[in-house]
């Protein structure tokens, strides 16, 4: 508690790639500034570091000889995955080694009639779906960058995705992990069964971001293939009247297996980067997927339907082709960069707040994009009350780095206010360190820093991320206090 | 009336002079599950109530105390239910206690465990502070999940006040098939099902009859009972019986062995006295005294066994650990519960 992290500043850089040598073939040691650029930032590129040293092992039992190698020197190890994470929670230590595990890229199995998959860290999320496919089991969780992030990441984050409303979070899915503890032990946590004897390691694990323990093999739930699937699409003339139709369906007890809703900015980029045919003139539209048997399907799509037709929808499509569901869908997963064409750059928020407050909340952001005067479209993952407003600035210009920093903490903290929390699936990382005191009492944050010493004591594991050294936040509560009198 | 700052000061006051405490809810679990614990009882019974239900977004938060039972009346009145199937217990298991046990019922496979459902909790940690994880949204990835870290920690690390659930619409339908047959073969049946995509929802197997429940969209039911055959009867289903322990296998002093264990797993099928549930990864035998090979055993198969009820109730009743994970346990409680005065001895004789 209140213990300042490892730094490694004991150790010269010298010593420490002398000895990363001793266990890693010489290309898998990475020196040279040019070959560490890179590694400097993760999707968010407002924070950036280059790290004295990346390594890229091929092993777990590399992995853990490089964790060992820097436990020895009390030297800071920060994960990184395929750095789609868009927090800075795989941001490099200055002083520290960036641990690179995208070359831990076997899947190691898959067993149809348990209906698990059992890959390393750095398999990317499609590719479990891939894998399994052959068998009609696919991975559930499907975050919008499933193309490229990957699994050990999602573990690290608790990554969702447009299907959680049904299937669940990364949690949900996940049977066992073998990680390599702080001291640089192998542990298997978790079990082949439903359950494990003795605390929720697998919980704990889960969304901590890298801070208390490094996942060096995974053991998933696959799921059978659904074998129907429809696709509704619905504009609506105010995003108020598409937020009554999503509470419309789940007072009907339907829980569609993914419930998307787009804003106007956001729809005009989308479309003009996919050309799905979404409705141009609509406010807001909303995406609906249900799956399940045929009879299930048909069933509920037509509930739908007429409940989005009730709740006032200018336009509705049901999509049975596979082909133009994918279209359909490209609209929504490419929304972050189709967004980000309008401006140079757009910072990504990721609120959590209880669905029913969607009007009151996106009626605030719409007014403080007018006092920042910056632009922002919303995505929203309507079914679970998870929101991405995305602001739209120019990186090239300070003042405007500067607002959209505070207005994206303003949302952050509207999140809050309304019941809800300041990420729902993106993480902490560096990026909302600040807020987790508007969340978390004092008293909460310190048993979270009991639990991160408890199993890294030297704090040589992403050290600075997740969770705020204490000190900082109290200049930030008297920073804020000073700000709003 | 105990209130949570009273709960909290007595915690304090056990830290202050390492003095253990034994938490308990409805006592409905008391004997099962963990060792005996000695210490103080300190008692969430009080704690009672809805503290907040909406069910458009499909989330409740009740004190620890408020029984199963009466919170899935609650959920009932608005068409919408637990979907983990918690043991009730006579209506005596309370919402702390069954997520600090994380007993699930029939439909733990399919819905989820307790564990899963949760998205916060109020929790006093053995210093007797009052702390919030989590909160009442889905999606929630700010700071460890303390929350899901009860979930089965047996009151280890906290006294539960205050539960926040995701709950679920009733399903529109639901039909059992039943067939006779012997355990193997409905083994095979369970993991053939499981399989397929369909509205499965419990999967159960005793006295020479394999259960299948299917809940769902009432298309999507009817379609799957005629493709499978076998429709049987309400009357008939043993589902609610089973949850709640409360089935005529259940009503016997011998020790009760849980065997919880990957579905593909052939452990204990020829066992005389066998109860399969959760589609073949939950099974239940009655074998005294031979504690330490069924632990061996199942840790064989990559699952695990617990002396549930019953037996030597001072010798663990929890599967071992290694060695690693033991001294992970060990910091966590540290962390949590330095003094050491949380239900202690009661998960592990060690702990």
């Amino acid at each position: 508690m209140g213990k300042p992290h490892a730094t490694g500043v004991e150790c010269s850089t010298e010593d420490l790639v002398h000895a990363l040598r001793e266990i890693l073939p010489t290309n898998a040691v990475i020196v040279e500034r040019e070959a560490l650029k890179p590694f400097e930032s993760d999707g968010l590129m407002l924070y950036s570091e280059l790290p004295r040293v990346a390594v890229l092992p091929e092993s777990a039992d590399q992995v853990q000889a490089v964790v060992r190698c820097c436990a020895e020197r009390d030297v800071p190890v920060v994960a990184r995955g395929s750095g789609t994470g868009v927090c800075g929670g795989a941001m490099p230590h200055p002083d520290g080694v960036l641990l690179n595990l995208a070359k831990l890229d076997r899947v190691l199995g898959i067993d149809p009639q348990a209906r698990t998959a059992t890959v390393e860290p750095g398999v990317t999320n499609l590719r479990i779906s891939d894998a399994a496919a052959t068998y009609s089991l696919y991975y559930a969780p499907d975050p919008s960058s499933q193309i490229a992030c990957s699994i050990g990441g999602n573990v690290a984050e608790n990554s969702g995705g447009v299907h959680c409303l049904k299937y669940g979070l990364t949690v949900h899915n996940l049977l066992s992990v073998d990680m390599i503890t702080a001291e640089g032990e192998r542990v298997t946590v978790g079990n082949q069964s439903l359950d494990s004897p003795g605390f929720d390691f697998m919980a704990l694990i889960s969304g901590s971001e890298g801070l208390l323990g490094i996942v060096v093999s995974i053991t998933v739930k696959l799921l059978p293939c659904p074998p129907e699937v429809r696709l509704l699409l619905a504009g609506f003339d105010s995003v108020r009247a598409a937020g009554d139709a999503v509470g419309a369906v789940i007072a009907d007890g339907i829980i569609p297996a993914g419930l998307e809703m787009m804003d106007r900015l956001a729809i005009t980029a989308a479309e003009d980067f996919a050309q799905a045919g979404y409705p141009r003139e609509a406010q807001a539209l909303l995406l609906c997927e249900v799956d399940g048997t045929l009879e299930e399907v048909e069933d509920h799509s037509a509930r739908i339907g007429k409940l989005f037709n009730a709740s006032g929808a200018t336009s509705l499509r049901i999509a049975v082709d596979p082909d133009e569901q994918a279209l359909l869908w490209k609209g929504r997963k490419s929304a972050f960069p189709a967004v980000g064409r309008l401006a140079p750059d757009y910072y990504c928020m990721d609120g959590s707040i209880p669905r029913g407050k969607i009007s009151e909340v996106l009626e605030e952001i719409t007014r403080l994009s007018q006092v920042y005067a910056l632009p922002v479209a919303n995505v929203f993952h309507a079914g679970d009350g998870n929101l991405h407003p995305l602001i739209l600035y120019d990186a090239g210009d300070p003042d405007a780095v500067s607002r959209a920093e505070r207005f994206g903490g303003d949302i952050l903290e509207l999140s809050v206010r309304v019941g809800g929390s300041i990420t729902g699936e993106h993480g902490v990382g560096v990026e909302k360190l600040a807020q987790m005191s508007v969340q978390f009492s004092e008293a909460e944050l310190l048993q979270m820093e009991d639990i991160k010493a408890a199993l890294d004591p030297s704090l040589i594991l992403n050290p600075g991320k997740g969770i705020p050294i204490l000190k900082r936040c109290q200049e930030y509560r008297a920073l804020t206090a000073r700000e709003n009198p | 009336m105990t209130d949570v700052a009273t709960l909290a000061g007595q915690v304090s006051e056990a830290c202050a002079h390492k003095r253990p405490l034994c938490l308990q809810g409805g006592g409905s679990k008391a004997a099962l599950l963990g060792r005996d614990c000695e210490g103080d009882a300190l008692s969430t019974r009080e704690l009672t109530g809805v503290v907040n239900y909406e069910p458009g977004e499909l989330v409740i938060s009740v004190r620890a105390g408020t029984t199963v039972r009466e919170l899935e009346e609650v959920l009932a009145a608005e068409n919408q239910y637990l979907p983990s199937a918690t043991p009730h217990f006579d209506g005596t298991a309370t919402l702390g206690g069954s997520l600090a046990c994380n007993l699930s019922g029939h439909t733990r496979p399919w819905g989820g465990s307790l564990r899963d459902l949760v998205l916060g909790t109020e929790l006093i940690n053995g210093k007797g502070e009052t702390l919030r994880f989590g909160g009442r949204v889905m999606k929630n990835v700010a700071g460890y999940d303390v929350s899901r870290l009860q979930a089965g920690a047996l009151g280890t690390l906290g006294l539960i006040t205050e539960v926040t659930l995701k709950v679920l619409p009733l399903p529109e339908t639901e039909v059992t098939l039943v067939h006779e047959c012997e355990a193997p073969r409905a083994l095979e049946i369970m993991l053939q099902r499981g399989a397929e995509p369909s509205p499965l929802a419990g999967a159960c197997w005793f006295d020479g009859r394999l259960f299948l429940r299917l809940a769902g969209a009432e298309p999507a039911v009817k379609r799957a009972a005629v493709d499978w055959g076998g429709e049987t009867t309400a009357d008939e289903a043993p589902w609610r019986a089973l949850s709640d322990m409360s089935l005529a296998f259940f009503q016997c002093d011998e020790a009760l062995i849980r065997l919880s264990l990957p579905v593909t797993s052939s452990l204990a099928l020829s066992e005389s006295r066998l109860l399969i549930d959760w589609g073949g990864a939950q099974r239940w035998v009655y074998a005294a005294d031979t504690m330490p090979e069924w632990f061996e055993n199942a840790a064989r198969e990559n699952g695990h066994a617990w002396s549930f009820r019953g037996g030597d109730r001072k010798a663990e009743t929890a599967p071992p650990l290694s060695p690693q994970l033991q001294r992970m346990h060990r910091q966590i409680k540290q962390a949590m519960d330095p003094a050491g005065i949380l239900n202690p001895g009661r998960l592990y004789s060690w702990l």
